[in-house]
């Protein structure tokens, strides 16, 4: 009852966005402002139609009605609710669904908050959405439709994958993933409405798009970490990043939006870049695609692909249909978007811009090449190959190096250009922190050139970043008599893009700090062990107490009790444990991670004797790794604050802005997602 | 819109589609099983389902492969748990139906499940024409290297694997695999010497009581 109710209102929500469609380009080439607000319309009723749809998926799974197809293959009566619910993006129709509503919730938001905007460019946005949501509505209705019958009717199902209801990271990655991706469509939408309408070569797509990019940007890099995070406390090898196709993935838009991030600024300022950040949202929205097919099709062999059906061809369809497009609409439009300004000075922060741009979209290309070469490499010559994480690390590590060097030269610089004085008093000051970090790794014993080089550029950039909040409270502080905490919540408050930025920057060092140190200093050791008896790893002492089992309802869990010992007393107790589902011919690791600011001890049982006579144990000690989780919590925040709306301009703040070393630039414009660089 | 440097461009894209649309005749996980042309690795389960007549077994006997020889062998894992499993039955069913006169031998082997749900699946789907054993501690599933149920094997009469199915099979599949496979055999015209008549092919071997136990 509930599926057929669902299915239905699937077949009209392909039907509305159609209607929205057709008439939305009719009502925008007509000019009949009605046909637009039709057009308006079903992208609100698009949204309705699949929250009922997505509700009725979760009420199916809750109530385990095991005649819907998607309960049947995910659904078991034995599963916790909270893994029920959830699992309604654990596998592809119901994380189809679960993006149909993403996309449907980001175009109701955008067409709402830019309805009254004059012009052809938010209407042309709202059609190239319903288009986007157009295919995913074929696919809900078609190949990937969830509510399909199921008969006769089984008793229970199988439940999610084991690896899926063994973590609550579960609920948390997968939907900032989505959010992310599917707000990279938001900035697209607008990029294709500015050139179908005419409007590119204005800025005020950027304008429009910025904010949306920064929203996606920051749920794609909490997604990211979050994923890293679920991987490293889940699958039992103390990694968290094994350039996985479907990682790579997730990691290619989140390059190129970063790219765009900071090449905005460039032509918001300079008027410069028009063309290439065209290309880098553009390019951003089609490697979202891109990722999603890659690992969506089955064409790639990954720990995260999805049973394969005649979903690929759809894709392939709409990869086909969104890169000619693109490439068409780009090219097509670029004599329009010619530069107007040129770089004053090599040493500005400019120049600091286009490196970062540089290497990031390097970046991405290496790692794409590494990502497709398998296939390559099985057309050209019929070999299956894998490219692995040696070929990754080589290739991206120079790379990561120059990006965090940049991150420390380029708040320092002003734009334009800078006199050989400012370059001197700016640059000269964080070689002391270069210094320091780079000896104390050198003296903790690294030895890899490139992680030496990781710390010392950690440190140039960390010192440098401070340092501009540190100008600003500062000069408040004198200026105002603002008492520090204030001085810093107004130097925010007053240019959050600029501060969210930083932030964001000391973010990314935490995380290049805590991969660089876990990476460098990673001990390991196994043992099998008998009760009372201890395992050290690199002066960390843990004893098995003991081993148990227990039945629960929809898993078997056999566990080591493990105290860790330090100086004869028992500091921390870890319980890792290896559960056996009836549907998993192999026991899933469930290991246990003790942290501390300093690191992490990491127990996996890896073998146990049955009659809890002994049990064999992993350890690894990492440093720092919980940095990185730290890190990328700051890099969240750091892009909140960027995404906030600044508010409207005291008089009050113009003085210490004129005081900064690098004075904000007031825009002539400020719109409601607007801010300032 | 300049068209003429539009549509140049868009020549960029034609091989990655090619690409793309090549490797959909590829499937990643298919790592070429090294199984193919070598002995089947041999097992003696206990028979869990009867099956229909003429090809039932007793419940509780034990199905020994190497005793199969001479005959081809078509293994099906399968449990009730699994949905793509449901869409196969009725094409395995069928053509066991069509081919119980043939010198083929068809055997379920249930996955990781139990003995009683996987009987009410087989009610609940109508009937199984061939019985099924009961991999209990899924070590011939491991020996088999099986990715995931459904997994098909196809034997031929020397006892080596002939070819492997992975994910649900086809009627075309079963058909052409299976036709050769009989054709192969070293009496042409289908009965090898050392079987007779139909059933009585499953020559079973004695209960080993170590397969009865439980892991």
């Amino acid at each position: 009852m509930t599926a057929l109710l669902a299915h239905d209102a699937l077949i009209v929500s392909l039907l509305v966005v159609l209607l929205g469609a057709v008439a939305g380009t009719v009502g925008i080439r007509r000019q009949h402002a009605d046909w637009v607000q039709v057009a308006f319309g079903t992208i609100y009723a698009n949204f309705a139609l699949v929250t009922v749809a997505s509700l009725a998926m979760i009420y199916a799974l809750v109530t385990h009605d095991f005649s819907v197809s998607y309960v049947a293959q995910v659904g078991s009566r034995e599963t916790p609710l909270f893994y029920t619910i959830i699992s309604l993006w654990g596998a592809l129709e119901g994380s189809i669904l679960f993006w149909a509503w993403v996309l449907g919730a980001y175009s109701t938001a955008v067409i709402y908050i830019n309805r009254k905007r004059p012009g052809t460019l938010v209407p042309w946005a709202g059609v190239t959405l319903l288009v986007i949501s157009l295919f995913f509505a074929i696919m809900l209705v078609g190949p990937a439709n969830p509510f399909r019958t199921v008969f006769p009717v089984p008793a229970n199902g199988p439940g999610p994958n084991p690896l899926l209801q063994n973590h609550i990271l579960m609920a948390v990655h997968p939907p900032l993933l989505y959010l992310g991706y599917v707000g990279m469509s938001v900035p697209f939408a607008f990029a294709a409405g500015a050139m179908f309408s005419g409007e590119v070569a204005s800025d005020d797509w950027i304008k429009l798009s910025r904010t949306w990019t920064m929203i996606a940007w920051g749920f794609l890099s909490a997604a990211i970490i979050a994923g890293m995070w679920w991987s490293y406390e889940v699958l039992g090898w103390g990694g968290y990043w094994a350039w996985d196709p479907v990682e790579n993935a997730s990691f290619l838009p989140w390059l190129t939006a970063t790219a765009f991030l900071h090449s905005v600024m460039v032509q918001e300022r300079r008027g410069m870049l028009k063309l290439w950040n065209l290309n880098l949202m553009v390019g951003t929205f089609v490697l979202t695609i891109l990722g999603t097919f890659l690992t969506r099709s089955g064409i790639l062999s990954s720990v995260h692909a999805f049973t394969t059906g005649p979903i690929g061809y759809y894709f392939l369809g709409f990869i086909a249909f969104v890169l000619i497009g693109a490439l068409v609409m780009v090219a097509g439009n670029s004599e329009k978007v010619k530069t107007r300004g040129r770089l004053e000075s090599a040493a500005s922060r400019e120049t600091v811009f286009l490196l970062n741009n540089l290497f990031l979209t390097a970046f991405m290309f290496t790692v794409l090449i590494g990502t497709l070469f398998p296939l390559v490499a099985e057309a050209v010559r019929g070999v299956k190959v894998t490219v692995g994480e040696p070929f990754f690390n080589r290739m991206t590590l120079p790379m990561i190096t120059a990006l965090i060097f940049l991150i420390g030269v380029g708040p320092a610089l002003p734009w334009g250009s800078a006199s050989a004085q400012v370059m001197k008093k700016k640059l000269i000051p964080p070689v002391g922190a270069a210094v320091v970090l780079g000896a104390v790794a050198l003296i903790t014993g690294v030895r890899n050139p490139y992680a030496v080089l990781i710390f010392a550029f950690v440190g140039y950039a960390a010192f440098a970043n401070v340092r501009e909040y540190w100008i600003g409270m500062s000069a408040r502080h004198s200026a105002h008599g603002e008492n520090w905490l204030t001085a810093l919540a107004r130097l925010v408050r007053g240019n959050r893009r600029r501060y969210g930025g930083y932030l964001a920057h000391i973010g990314v060092l935490f995380v290049a700090t805590g991969i660089a140190a876990s990476q460098s200093f990673r001990h390991e050791s196994e043992a099998t062990l008998t009760p009372g008896q201890t395992i050290t790893v690199d002066g960390h002492t843990a004893r098995l107490v003991n081993v148990w089992g227990r039945q629960e309802p929809q898993r078997a869990v056999i566990g080591a009790t493990m105290e860790v010992v330090r100086n004869g007393k028992v500091v921390a107790t870890a319980q890792p444990k290896m559960n056996f589902y009836p549907t998993q011919s192999s026991p899933v690791p469930t290991p246990q991670v003790i942290s501390s600011i300093r690191g992490d001890l990491y127990f996996n049982l890896l073998a146990f004797d049955q009659n809890g006579a002994n049990a064999t144990v992993k350890l690894i000690v990492q440093p720092l790794v919980p940095w990185i989780w730290f890190g990328g919590g700051i890099v969240v925040l750091g892009a909140i604050i960027g995404a906030l709306p600044n508010r409207k301009r005291r008089t009050a703040l113009a003085p210490a802005a004129a005081r900064a070393p690098v004075p904000a630039v007031p825009l002539p414009i400020p719109t409601v997602e607007g801010g300032e660089a | 819109m300049n068209w003429k440097r539009a549509s140049w461009t868009a020549l960029i894209a034609i091989p990655v589609l090619v690409l793309f649309a090549w490797g959909f005749t590829r499937d990643p996980n298919n790592i070429p099983s090294p199984l193919p042309g070598r002995m089947a690795p041999d097992f003696r389960l206990p028979v869990v389902t009867p099956g229909e007549p003429p090809t039932t077994l007793p419940v509780g006997d034990t199905v020994h492969l190497a005793s199969l020889q001479g005959r081809v062998v078509v293994l099906n894992f399968w449990a009730s748990w699994c949905v793509s499993c449901r869409e196969e039955h009725v094409t395995l069913q069928q053509f066991a139906r069509r081919y119980q006169d043939q010198p083929v031998t068809f055997l379920g082997v249930l996955y990781n499940d139990f003995a009683a749900p996987a009987r009410a699946w087989i009610k609940a789907m109508g009937g199984q024409q061939y019985p099924s054993v009961n991999d209990y501690d899924a070590r011939t599933a491991i020996n088999y290297g099986l990715y995931g149920v459904p997994e098909t094997y196809f034997i031929d009469g020397a006892g080596h694997v002939a070819y492997k199915q992975t994910g649900p099979v086809t009627d075309a599949i079963l058909t052409r695999v299976v036709d050769s496979l009989i054709a192969a055999l070293p009496s042409a015209g289908g009965r090898p010497a050392t079987v007779r008549g139909d059933t009585a092919a499953h020559t079973l071997a004695p209960a080993s009581p170590r397969a009865r136990g439980t892991p």
